[in-house]
């Protein structure tokens, strides 16, 4: 196909050339995956093919775009609606994701639009219904956009499985993959099912460093506020800038800090997961009206929208992964051709070194990024359970199907049997429900008992499980919405209690309809701002070159002076972490022990270690409390002292309490509740339709411990155990770690060292269930009743 | 000593880090929300097919129960069964073993708002709608009508973090935790309890029993 002459009249029309990756894309006749930098022309080289055959009119649905973002969506159908009409296409162009009326919904199951744009969600809607081949059987194009992200997470491996359908019903399909710049561009184009790779030209290096600061980083914290002015300056100086904050509660006090400090009266908006839907709506519509000089914003603005106005990034605390660093620089896309600028604020002085390690990465193209393991079994169970609600299925042709798309190429028959077999009728050893089995099979095909559950499969659609979320409204009639807390949040607040939330600080009045009804209270200092939000995960590979940096003396060269002597005190006070030394510390801290070890063997390897060694202190007495894992070190706090922990880090010892501990911890529970909601064993939590004042619905911890004690083999335990390994990496890697450091220096210190300072602080800390907790337990009730004057 | 003991209705009684309460002066062990059988009614009504153990898992711990008090009298205090028909639908083994606890000692289902039917007669006991023997045994409190012991709510607390289940003893009522393996919860502070026992205390489930004041003259905080 080559660009027609009307549509090369368009782009002079423009003042455009078009980008030598749109028109590869446009020759390409079979699938592609163009890999291309923020403000390429990526969405029109994906839409081009489709607009150049729809001059010929086409019966049905002929292009469907993906996109992970519903905002994306509406914008893209913005952005499309202009080259139509200038080029008098006759196309219809509608979105369908989960804000789309109902009556818009069947009218599009009956007469669907030439493209359509949607999310994986609605996607696996859509197919299915009843009506789905009748839909989509005429349709030639399919537009992943942002596929780098999708590949990322399990709505990939559902939006593969989708697309694997699809290509049965349209089997003309030509599939396009669009993605930012990735580390293994092959691999992606493997995931999508084998595609013919193109790369856009990469632009320009990016300028990017250090923020310079008046101050220097403080010891520990992880807010980076004595950056404030800094920032400040850097945004009156830039036309419009993106701080990306990694989470929500460090976003909130950054934005509260920012305006406090913010003489000029620059116009700075806040944009976070946590907000309501209508808040985030006016940022964004601000910001493209440039209305805003800069927002504040976490991995919610990470895709989306592109704001050619940006023309700074910067990105407080320590970026924790090269290739995302590498993206959110993207976002100061001012011109294609220009590079794009972007500074660094480390938060402490630890993401100092993080940061130099990062710079270093980038200046190298070196990016970060893990192999993809297959496609996960409780996606594949929900695809199995959809793909019965459109109609009966022959198990050996789903089989094929299944097997043909990226995620699921290797994956056995008796595993795909297995997921039949749960779908169909639990898969429990015990036979206990021939009578009420969900699927049966009836003339070789296999068919929904009851087609009435078709509607309970539907509303749990989905493969990510967000943390129970509650609304936060101010008190009185109709109060204004301000955004969601985590619900584990809600349960500790106390009435009294302060936090912050959109920026403001409010006092906490009570729970009601689970709703948070709070108050305004604008003189007041928050006393708590620790709803967590996403947490990034630092690479392995730049942990890896962390620990390089700050075990290297030669290389300390790079870090600035305070960094230089904050590790030079660490040394003298306790030790440096070194080359084939693995150096630990205790210390008393807020009346518990600590136990810091520097293991620098990436979090998941690290949280691992912790589920072990706290079983092993429980084992000896120590009464450890919780534990936290970072990419660098490994905290517990415990009832008593760890003095000697050779003991604790016996590879054999670690090695028995493997199995048995990781089945029984909180860890796994939390794994298993998502596993079991995605497989469709329960339903997740709907707003609206909980807690109706009986008896609520049992946690699924309950589930989870009597299949372990009755069922011990069972498919959901057996995929449980698959997540938790990915999410917390093989055991292998521990046993890397002792191996690679056999030395051992362990320090008792009568306080925090430096190097521990920031780990203190951190968030998202893992309860242990045990002595410990029993222990808190009854002193927590004997307080109660002393303070209530009963004894 | 892992029970708790305290003073209801001018009876000693204890509280079992099990939810199960024992009355020594008459031997008698009463449990409330067992629940038999829902994983099977949840699957005949259309809904999820959970694991199909829990009916197993509630009788291990009751038999632990039993064995641990030797009661001279078993009281079953109201949805013993998820309904009727899973009283009649559950399996042989099972039968055998609640034949096997109860031989020797006297067995009283009393009648819930899920069961409130005659039990199946492969199973052993007798059917009662209340119980009235120097205390009386309910399934649900009957506000004005204290003191009695009831269950049907499913109380639980939360108690340094963590969301327990819990007996609930006022002035009037005594409410016992569920028992049942797949039984949730319905917190203290919520409206209907706090109605029914306005102060108190919550005897907790934990590895021991562990009691701690709810109501007016505590400083709990809402969940």
């Amino acid at each position: 196909m080559t660009l027609p002459p009307a549509f090369q009249d368009w782009f002079v029309r423009q003042g455009w050339q078009p980008h030598p990756h749109q028109l590869a894309l446009l020759e390409a006749t079979g699938d592609s995956l163009l890999i291309a930098p923020t403000g390429g022309g990526k969405t029109l080289a994906g839409f081009l093919p489709s607009l150049v055959d729809l001059t010929v009119p086409h019966r049905g649905m002929h292009t469907l775009y993906v996109s992970p973002l519903k905002a994306l969506t509406a914008d893209i159908a913005r952005n499309l609606a202009r080259p139509v009409a200038d080029l008098g296409l006759q196309i219809r162009i509608e979105d369908r994701t989960g804000d789309t009326r109902p009556a818009q919904r069947a009218r599009q199951r009956v007469d669907p639009p030439d493209i359509l744009l949607t999310t994986p969600e609605s996607l696996a809607l859509m197919l299915s219904y009843e009506q789905a081949p009748l839909i989509f059987g005429g349709l030639r194009r399919v537009v992943l956009d942002e596929l780098h992200a999708l590949a990322e997470s399990r709505r990939g491996d559902q939006l593969m499985l989708a697309l694997a359908r699809l290509r049965s019903l349209a089997p003309h399909l030509v599939v396009t993959g669009l993605s930012a710049t990735v580390e293994d561009p092959a691999a992606l184009a493997r995931f999508m099912g084998g595609a013919q790779v193109i790369h856009a030209d990469p632009g320009p290096d990016p300028d990017i460093a250090m923020l310079d600061t008046a101050k220097p980083p403080p010891w520990s914290g992880a807010g980076g506020h004595y950056a404030i002015p800094d920032v400040l300056k850097a945004v009156a100086e830039a036309t419009t800038t993106i701080i990306f904050i990694n989470t929500r509660a460090q976003a909130e006090l950054f934005f509260h800090a920012l305006w406090a400090a913010n003489d000029q009266n620059l116009p700075i908006g806040l944009h976070h997961g946590s907000l309501s839907r209508e808040a985030r709506e006016r940022v964004e519509a601000a910001m493209a009206a440039g209305a805003l000089r800069a927002v504040v914003a976490t991995g919610s603005l990470d895709l989306g929208i592109d704001w050619g106005a940006v023309d700074l990034v910067i990105q407080v605390g320590a970026p924790r992964n090269v290739k995302r660093l590498v993206q959110r620089i993207g976002r100061a896309n001012h011109r294609y051709n220009a590079p794009s600028r972007a500074r660094i604020v480390p938060a402490n002085r630890f993401e100092v070194v993080e940061c130099v390690a990062a710079l270093q990465a980038v200046a190298e193209r070196d990016l970060d990024g893990d192999p993809r393991g297959p496609g996960p079994l409780d996606v594949l169970c929900q695809h199995i359970l959809l793909t019965a609600c459109a109609g009966p299925f022959d198990a050996d042709a789903l089989y094929a199907e299944v097997t043909r798309s990226g995620p699921y190429a290797g994956l056995s028959r008796a595993d795909f049997d297995a997921c039949l077999d749960f779908a169909a009728t639990g898969g429990y050893a015990l036979r206990a429900y021939d009578r009420w089995q969900r699927l049966m099979q009836r003339d070789g095909l296999w068919r929904l008992r009851d087609p009435r559950a078709a509607r309970d499969i539907r509303m749990n659609i989905g493969t990510i499980i967000e943390a129970g979320m509650l609304k936060v409204r101010l008190r009185g009639r109709g109060g204004a919405p301000l955004g969601e807390v985590e619900e584990s949040f809600a349960a500790t607040l106390l009435p009294g209690d302060t936090f912050l939330i959109g920026g403001q600080t409010v006092r906490y009045d009570g729970l009601r309809d689970m709703v948070v009804e709070v108050t305004k209270q604008p003189s007041k200092e928050p006393r708590i701002a620790v709803f967590s939000g996403l947490k990034l995960a630092t690479s392995t590979q730049l942990s890896r070159r962390v620990q390089a940096l700050i075990g290297d003396p030669d290389a300390h060269a790079a870090l600035p002076q305070t960094c230089r002597d904050w590790l030079a005190l660490q040394a003298r006070v306790s030790a440096l972490p070194r080359a084939g030394v693995l150096v630990s510390e205790t210390f008393p801290h807020r009346g518990r022990w600590q136990f810091v070890l520097y293991g620098f063997a990436g979090r998941n390897a690290l949280q691992t270690l912790g589920l072990l060694m706290t079983r092993l202190m429980e084992d000896a007495g120590l009464g450890p409390l919780g534990f936290l894992a970072t990419d660098y070190a490994l905290l517990i706090w415990s009832l008593d002292p760890v003095t000697d922990p050779a003991p604790l880090l016996d590879p054999v010892g670690l090695r028995e309490g493997l199995g048995e501990w990781l089945a029984g911890n909180a860890v796994m529970k939390r794994s298993f509740r998502n596993v079991a909601i995605v497989a469709g064993l329960i339903q997740r939590n709907l707003p609206g339709q909980r807690k109706t004042g009986k008896q609520a619905t049992f946690s699924s911890d309950i589930l989870y411990d009597t299949l372990r004690k009755y069922d011990p083999d069972h498919l959901l335990l057996r995929i449980t155990a698959d997540e938790a390994r990915r999410g917390l990496v093989d055991f292998d890697r521990i046993e890397e770690m002792l191996a690679r450091s056999p030395g051992r220096d362990h320090r008792m210190l009568d306080r925090v060292s430096p190097l521990a300072a920031p780990l203190l602080l951190e968030v998202g800390r893992v309860p242990i269930a045990g002595q410990g907790r029993e222990r808190l337990a009854e002193a927590e009730a004997a307080a109660l009743m002393a303070e209530a004057g009963l004894t | 000593m892992t029970d708790y003991g305290f003073d209801f209705g001018g009876q000693r009684l204890f509280a079992r880090p099990s939810g199960a309460l024992y009355w020594p002066a008459r031997r008698w062990l009463i449990l409330a929300d067992l629940h038999l059988g829902k994983s099977e009614r949840m699957a005949r009504r259309g809904g999820a097919l959970l694991p199909p153990y829990e009916t197993r898992a509630t009788l291990d711990r009751l038999e632990a129960e039993i064995a641990a008090t030797d009661p001279r009298t078993v009281v079953s205090l109201g949805d013993g069964f998820d309904d009727d028909a899973a009283g009649r639908g559950l399996n042989d083994d099972n039968c055998v073993r609640l034949v096997a606890m109860a031989a020797g000692r006297r067995w009283i289902w009393v009648a819930g708002n899920h069961d409130p039917g005659r039990i199946c007669p492969r199973l052993p006991g007798e059917n009662l709608d209340q119980v009235r023997d120097g205390l009386t045994l309910r399934h649900e409190a009957l506000p004005g009508h204290g003191p009695d012991i009831s269950g049907h709510f499913h109380p639980c607390i939360r108690l340094a973090g963590q969301r327990r289940r819990c007996f609930l003893v006022g002035r009037d009522h005594l409410i016992l935790p569920a028992f049942g393996t797949y039984t949730g919860g319905l917190e203290v502070t919520d409206r209907a309890l706090a109605a029914l026992v306005p102060e108190g205390l919550a005897i907790v489930c934990a590895a021991r029993a562990l009691a701690v004041p709810v109501g007016r003259n505590s400083h709990r905080r809402k969940a």
